[in-house]
């Protein structure tokens, strides 16, 4: 039996890890090497790294950055943040990336997944989306959730998906930083509609949240967090080891 | 040392790195001198299977593995890679493999139910055949320890070769070897402590 994934996303500024905090056993938090190695041994089944970096320089810094994790961990490695082209996916594939996320960039460059899975291949592309109900209708929204694209959240996806993205990434901005769990009615519609793997990602508060993804909306394939593993309110080993003692399936290390 | 053949298709830095973390020295080529000079050899692969047998064709690659493995040298097919040693591929048409382990590589959705997503993409446990050896290449792996999978087919057909298999709503082939013939539909280079294991267990053989 398939697993359910548990992925923690980092965040990446000029090569060096935002917001994280005291691990014990990790002695520089802002290390993206360091963290990618403590999650990678306490249980992740994926990394995430998205590259908020707005600088050429910072560019350059993540992708040495990113060699040097795909050089010492061997788990699967996603990279998000500024993909706008073809060649940006080739950049960061270069440098040991499995599969690259595009969000605004897809938004902006309706071609822009087409080319990237014919050329990679559809396991290669993850689309990112941020969607917020508004008048009652799923909404992507773009850059980072700031602005309201006016198109239909269900729609965008399932073209996605005919398009060639192989995975979805679910961050709803409605329960996003709320910690009261994750948006499982929004979860359940985009599940109903796609049949490739489905991420769900923001609102993960404590590990009961992950219990209640996976037994409400089980066509979820994994939980996607940033802050609580970071700041160490939820560890991964403690909570697969709840999500198994759940009756969930999940891949103990 | 192990030659990682070079034929234009996969991403090969996570696999290389693998190698070095081990401890065991590996180089990224397509020369025909220089895999003759390696005494192991990887065959790696993503993408469509047609693709993939036409460019290691048209660089004359089949023939160059096929000699090297008839010599004894232990090759290890590794997701595409281990679908190209089978006779023949289904996928979007019919296409010739290596043949160097018999058996044809079909779509998923023949055998696994609709509410299964194709591809199958995540962490799934291997289980062994109970009715031969283990493989060399588990020598250090328990029944149900997981594996990263990437795929939409799967080699059938291919009982008696079968090494280990992983249960998606039907059993799927994880692992099939034919003598010094070996190779994984699953990515040891992405499977954590125990596709190391894996990988360090084929530099062994």
């Amino acid at each position: 039996m398939i697993t359910k994934r548990i992925i923690p996303c980092l965040d990446v500024r000029d090569g060096r890890v935002v917001k994280g905090v005291n691990f014990l056993n990790v002695n520089d938090v802002s290390s993206p090497v360091a963290l990618a190695k403590y999650y990678s041994e306490s249980g992740a089944d994926e990394l995430v790294f998205y590259d908020i970096t707005a600088s050429f320089e910072g560019r350059q810094l993540f992708t040495d950055i990113l060699t040097e994790v795909a050089s010492q961990i061997f788990i699967p490695l996603t990279v998000g943040g500024g993909i706008n082209t073809v060649e940006d996916f080739e950049r960061v594939l270069r440098c040991g990336a499995d599969k690259v996320s595009v969000n605004s960039g897809a938004i902006r460059d309706p071609g822009l997944i087409p080319a990237a899975a014919k050329k990679y291949g559809d396991q290669c592309v993850v689309l990112s989306v941020d969607v917020r109900r508004v008048d009652g209708r799923f909404t992507v929204f773009a850059k980072g959730g700031r602005e309201n694209t006016g198109i239909d959240a269900l729609e965008w996806i399932r073209s996605g998906v005919k398009n060639g993205a192989g995975e979805i990434v679910l961050n709803s901005i409605d329960t996003d930083g709320v910690k009261g769990g994750f948006d499982l009615e929004m979860l359940s519609a985009v599940c109903d509609i796609v049949d490739v793997p489905v991420i769900a990602s923001g609102g993960a508060g404590c590990m009961e949240d992950f219990t209640e993804l996976f037994l409400q909306v089980p066509k979820v394939d994994a939980g996607l967090a940033a802050s609580i593993f970071h700041f160490g309110e939820v560890s991964i080993g403690d909570l697969k080891k709840k999500l198994q003692a759940d009756g969930i399936n999940v891949r103990l290390s | 040392m192990i030659a990682i053949i070079d034929y234009g298709v996969g991403n090969l830095f996570s696999l290389k790195s693998s190698f070095a973390y081990i401890g065991e020295e590996a180089i990224v080529t397509g020369d025909e001198k220089r895999i003759g000079e390696c005494a192991r050899i990887v065959l790696p692969g993503v993408g469509a299977f047609g693709d993939a047998a036409s460019k290691l064709r048209s660089v004359g690659l089949d023939q160059v593995v096929c000699r090297e493995a008839a010599k004894g040298k232990p090759l290890l097919g590794i997701c595409l890679g281990m679908q190209l040693l089978f006779d023949k591929s289904l996928e979007y048409g019919e296409y010739a493999g290596l043949g160097l382990i018999p058996g044809k590589v079909v779509s998923m959705r023949n055998v696994v139910p609709q509410a299964y997503k194709i591809p199958q993409i995540g962490w799934n446990a291997l289980h062994f055949p109970k009715d031969r050896p283990r493989s060399p290449l588990y020598k250090d792996i328990r029944e149900g320890d997981h594996v990263y999978f990437v795929h939409s087919y799967y080699a059938a057909e291919c009982s008696p070769w079968v090494s280990a298999w992983t249960e998606y709503g039907a059993q799927i082939t994880a692992s099939a070897e034919n003598g010094n013939v070996f190779g994984t539909q699953f990515h040891p280079e992405k499977s954590g402590t125990i596709g190391l294991k894996i990988l360090k267990a084929f530099c062994e053989i």
